[in-house]
């Protein structure tokens, strides 16, 4: 198999039009005006000799190494820094560079280790390579002098020499490797944009130093692991290399955490992963990491994984493990006992968007055609389901409007409700970048975000709107846009329905949608939002990009709506630079979404009451299918508590922990008869499970993820399921036991029955992925190369609706009792529940959620930043420790749900989103105060998941 | 013993020396100079500080302060003398005189005396090669070193 290797030109690649022809060593090359003399000989095959450069970040010319010489110029530019020009004659191998080449090369092995023997670089070290390159035989300084390679010289201590920092869990900094070639600086900077590496002092002095020469850790370091990546030698190097060796062969995959999807190269020896690696040419992340995709991994050998399947009779007793027939006989027949007893609709399952889109497909398929009914829902549903129905109505379909590529050409930025940098870090680097280049940027988001203010960026605008105005705001934003007669005439004319506009123009220009109205109301300077609405009609292509802080409200769908006609009411809809974009939280979000995992829904947002689109199915899978929608999560809890629900199949979705008023949801799977829980882990939702069944990770199995610009993934199986099935082998069983005739060899089989069923799948199959790399949908005969960007000449639904958007603001309210409004997010380091990510290194970052409080609410409760505080709302109470932080506003209180012992969702209310029930996970009225130690509920809590977590040991036999 | 001020102290003191000077272009060597001169040196805690209001990372404030020899980590004593070690004055004989001079002061390069009276560095190159030796004592330059002049140096350092 051998590894994936990639050419590595040297620069990064010029965008310009115009072609420019010179010859290389006698070799005719054409490439783009602006391109450097080494990218063109690289590209006409020919390596120049290079240690500071790499396409991933802008040439340096700092090395020497890879001068060349150029007919009619005097002396021996560097090909990195030097421009190619028309008729330009450059000759890379002369007697004069081999000279010069030699002599650097000396210089530098000088001051450098010779232990490549045993260093963890061995076999993929640039500074190895290119002393073989230059020929480098004889290194004539010796190391007697001042060297940084040595603890002592003489006996005496050596000063310049400093200990290796082995401060970071995933990567090492061992100073005496050093060439001090700044690629690791410039990555940080260009690539990752974090700033948290420079070149401290001058000369031979000068060396990498992490902040103000800290320990890595202790720095402003986001463990992306650019640097990692960048650097030529062993200086930094991932401990699993040191640990394991040199990987032998590797397999292109897609990362299993968020929406973003990126591509990594899984770098395998044998069956061993040795680290994942960002792969330049996957088309979301071009290269680049974050913390959790390039490192957090170490889950999927975690000691807490289960890899037996379990079963018990009451969530009493312990489990016990069986065969995987045991468990699945059991399960078939449960599901088959419940509905003979309590009717066909009084089982369902919940789909996952951490699955596959054929394990996906899988499950729904199974309920609709197996358990008869449409009780199937996704854990979309308490994300971005708002974003489903709000982009359906108004352009027609529910995805994101644009590629990632887009915003190299966005003007204006405006994130909504989104936290970037923390939840899509990939994403925020390559937007961090535009927006270093120049593009204005506007927040909106109750707290001060990173994004809108950290090294060399800073919002224009930023609207600390208090949390459930969203809709008042944005609707603010429009009334300026229309009053000021800043909107896109031609646009609306040509591509909405200009009566329908005049009827939104008239309502948002009222005089309560006006900045001076809403900003009473929303706690937000009226010039703040007249400064961003002017900005973002007039300053360019304006790109909306916003995550769940729109969608997780009463009014989440009103808000996309609003953020739909605001786009549309600007002209920014259908070219590059513009758009809608919902940035999606899980890796398969908008997949679980596309594969019908809506009780209303067939794969590719079709109705089920439309009997064209249940046709397809019924003569394909044989059954008759309900034509009536199912039930969503909610309703299943709520039915279950009624006594009408028994049965559920959760598959990769820890709803105990994810979804809103814990309580509410562990009386609902209390009530029910037989929970089977399919996950990696004995998750929260376990705790009342009566049949677990071990999942496998993404590493396991073959599929694909759809990230959130439509893009279809592959991944690939990199290894054998620890627990024997792959997901969608587990889900083919238990309907193989249920009696259904399914014999699906490989996931491509599924693709390949999506394709035929789902129009905008239509030419999706796994052989034109593997030509292609990866498709964004639709992708069918009208658009055989996919649609990298949407609504192009018109609307899928034909012309552009507007929709009014009323503000109603929620009913949770703040009031003597409850004077705060608890808003919740996450960090970078960890995932969502946290299920992975806190069984992983990560944990060293983030060990625990905190309560960011601003200090004037924490003073005027006499809190210390770190004391125990008692979170109390109408629902329920827990305990954390405080962070005093002015990122908050006064009267703003916020914290993460990574960590089930703080269980934030015992918090928050069963309000929901008035179209989709997506739950109102931003805003809680709460009250803060000091507290000693864990509420009632988390004792009774911790207690409980320590019992039903118990497995029986197998009894000896006599 | 020099007393570090107070850290709430440097912070509120180089936030002014920011707020002065933030609008000129290319801020921070100028900052930095200016807290050079307010403090006698460039406190790690004012790092931060100016990270912050220049909206810039905390590692390229501590490249660019520690690239630059003139910016101090600790307070220099009342006199700094620095003596030209560069090619010039080595061929007109500064070896011998950085010998005498550091004999004479009991301190050697980078150090302080005692009694904190000055601080004594080398530096490559004052532009006065045609007058060298040469060294600068608190800014003000002196050529063709010699004993005697190396005599009034230590007598004005020490009174």
């Amino acid at each position: 198999m051998g590894l994936v290797q990639e050419i590595d030109y040297g620069t990064p690649a010029s965008t310009s039009e115009k072609q420019v022809t010179l010859t290389v060593d006698g070799f005719t090359v054409t490439v783009p005006e602006g391109t450097s003399i080494m990218r063109a000989s690289m590209e006409a095959g020919i390596a120049i000799p290079k240690l500071c450069a790499t396409d991933m970040v802008d040439a340096f010319g700092s090395c020497r190494l890879c001068l060349v010489e150029i007919d009619g110029r005097n002396g021996t530019p560097s090909s990195c820094t030097t421009p190619v020009a028309p008729g330009m004659v450059v000759h890379t191998q002369t007697g004069r560079l081999k000279d010069i080449r030699r002599g650097v090369m000396e210089l530098y092995i000088s001051d450098h280790p010779l232990d490549c023997l045993t260093c963890a670089a061995n076999g993929d070290c640039e500074l190895q390579t290119q002393a073989g390159v230059v020929g480098l035989r004889d290194v004539r300084y010796g190391y007697e002098g001042d060297n940084h390679v040595f603890k002592k010289n003489d006996g005496a201590e050596n000063f310049k020499w400093m200990a290796k920092d082995e401060s970071n869990p995933y990567f090492t900094y061992d100073p005496s490797k050093c060439i001090v070639c700044s690629r690791c600086v410039r990555a940080c900077e260009e690539v990752q944009g974090t700033f948290a590496l420079t070149i401290e002092g001058r000369g031979f002095e000068s060396r990498v130093s992490p902040g103000m020469h800290q320990l890595f850790i202790d720095s402003e370091c986001v463990s992306c692991g650019a640097c990692v990546q960048a650097c030529p030698t062993a200086t930094l190097s991932e401990k699993s290399v040191i640990k394991i060796g040199q990987p032998e062969h590797s397999v292109v995959t897609t990362c299993a955490y968020c929406g973003v999807g990126c591509s990594f190269k899984a770098e395998m020896r044998g069956d061993e992963l040795v680290r994942m690696v960002p792969y330049k040419d996957g088309k979301a992340n071009r290269g680049h990491s974050c913390v959790k995709g390039r490192f957090a991994y170490g889950y999927s050998t975690h000691k807490e994984r289960i890899l037996n399947p379990m079963i018990r009779e009451k969530v009493t007793d312990p489990w016990r493990e069986v065969s995987w027939e045991e468990a699945l006989t059991h399960t078939a027949n449960e599901f088959r006992r419940i509905q003979y007893q309590y009717g066909r609709t009084s089982i369902g399952g919940i789909t996952s968007s951490r699955c596959t889109n054929e394990e996906t497909y899988l499950v729904q398929k199974l309920i609709r055609q197996g358990f008869r009914n449409n009780n199937v829902d996704t854990c979309a549903r308490v994300c971005h389901s708002p974003t489903g129905y709000g982009l359906g109505q108004t352009f027609g379909t529910s995805a994101g409007t644009q590629d990632f590529d887009s915003i190299e050409k966005t003007d204006v930025v405006m994130i909504i409700g989104a936290n970037p940098t923390d939840a899509h870090p990939v994403f925020a680097s390559r937007m961090k970048k535009r927006l270093r280049k120049g593009a204005k940027l506007i927040v909106l988001d109750p707290r001060r975000t990173d994004i809108v203010r950290s090294a060399h960026i800073e919002a224009q605008h930023h609207l600390p709107l208090k949390p459930g105005t969203n809709v008042a705001v944005v609707t603010a934003l429009a009334h300026v846009i229309v009053t000021e007669g800043l909107f896109d005439e031609a646009f609306i004319r040509e591509r909405c329905d200009w009566d329908e506009f005049q009827d939104w123009a008239s309502f948002v220009a009222l005089p309560e949608n006006s900045p001076e109205v809403v900003g009473q109301l929303a706690n937000v300077d009226p010039e703040e939002i007249r400064g961003a609405a002017r900005l973002f009609a007039t300053g360019g292509n304006g790109a909306i990009y916003y995550g769940l802080g729109v969608t997780e409200h009463s009014q989440g769908s009103t808000t996309v709506i609003a953020i739909a006609n605001l786009a549309m009411a600007t002209g920014n809809v259908g070219r590059p630079g513009v758009g809608v974009n919902p940035l999606r939280g899980q890796n398969n979000v908008q997949g679980s979404c596309d594969m019908g995992s809506f009780p209303h829904e067939l794969p590719g947002y079709r109705h089920v009451s439309g009997d064209a689109v249940r046709d397809i199915y019924e003569s394909l899978w044989g059954v008759k299918l309900d034509d009536e929608p199912g039930l969503r999560i909610p309703n299943m809890l709520d039915a279950a508590v009624d006594g009408s629900f028994k049965g559920l199949y959760v598959q990769g979705e820890d709803i105990l922990q994810s979804d809103p008023d814990t309580k509410h949801v562990a009386a609902g799977l209390a009530a029910m008869e037989c929970v089977v829980v399919h996950d990696l882990f004995l998750n929260e939702t376990a705790n009342y499970a009566h049949v677990f069944l071990p999942g496998s990770t993404f590493l396991e199995k073959d599929g694909t993820f759809t990230n959130a610009e439509r893009r279809i993934n592959r991944v690939r199986k990199v290894m054998a399921p620890t627990n024997g099935l792959a997901d969608w082998e587990v889900t083919q069983k238990l309907a193989q036991t249920m009696g259904l005739d399914w014999n699906y060899q490989h996931p491509s089989e599924i693709m390949d029955e999506i394709a035929k069923t789902t129009p905008s799948f239509a030419s999706v199959s796994y052989d034109y992925l593997e030509k292609m790399g990866s498709v964004q949908w639709p992708c069918n005969e009208k658009a055989p190369e996919g649609t990298p960007i949407m609504h192009i000449s018109g609307f899928v639904r034909g012309k552009g609706k507007f929709i009014r958007t009323e503000y109603v603001a929620t009913d949770e309210r703040t009031g003597p009792r409850f004077p705060l409004l608890l808003t919740t997010g996450r960090i970078l380091s960890q995932y969502n529940v946290g299920a992975q990510t806190r069984r992983t290194d990560n944990v060293m970052w983030h060990s625990e959620d905190r309560l960011e409080i601003h200090p004037h609410d924490a003073e005027n409760r006499g809190l210390r930043d770190g004391d125990w505080v008692r979170l109390t709302s109408r629902s329920g109470e827990t305990t954390l420790r405080a962070l005093i932080t002015d990122k908050v506003s006064p009267g703003v209180v916020y914290t993460t749900f990574h960590h089930p012992d703080t269980q934030a969702n015992v918090i928050t209310t069963d309000f929901s989103d008035w179209a989709t029930n997506c739950p109102e996970y931003k805003v809680t009225a709460v009250q803060v105060g000091a507290s000693n130690g864990p509420s009632e509920w988390q004792l009774d809590y911790d207690e409980q998941a320590r019992n039903s977590r118990r497995i029986a040991t197998l009894e000896a036999a006599e | 013993m020099t007393m570090q001020p107070a850290s709430t102290e440097i912070t509120s003191r180089t936030a002014a020396i920011i707020q002065e000077l933030k609008g000129l272009e290319g801020p921070l060597l100028p900052i930095l100079h200016g807290i050079q001169e307010e403090f006698g040196h460039v406190p790690q805690d004012a790092l931060p500080v100016i990270a912050e209001a220049l909206n810039i990372s905390k590692a390229e404030v501590h490249g660019v302060v520690t690239f630059y020899h003139d910016y101090r980590s600790h307070p220099a004593g009342r006199h700094v003398l620095k003596l030209c070690q560069a090619e010039a004055c080595q061929s007109m004989g500064s070896d011998a005189i950085a010998a005498k001079l550091k004999q004479l002061l009991g301190i050697g390069f980078h150090e302080t005396a005692r009694d904190g009276s000055v601080t004594l560095e080398p530096v490559y190159c004052l532009g006065l090669c045609a007058c060298a030796p040469s060294a600068m004592l608190d800014g003000e330059v002196i050529g063709r070193l010699d004993d005697e002049k190396l005599d009034e140096i230590v007598a004005e350092v020490r009174s």
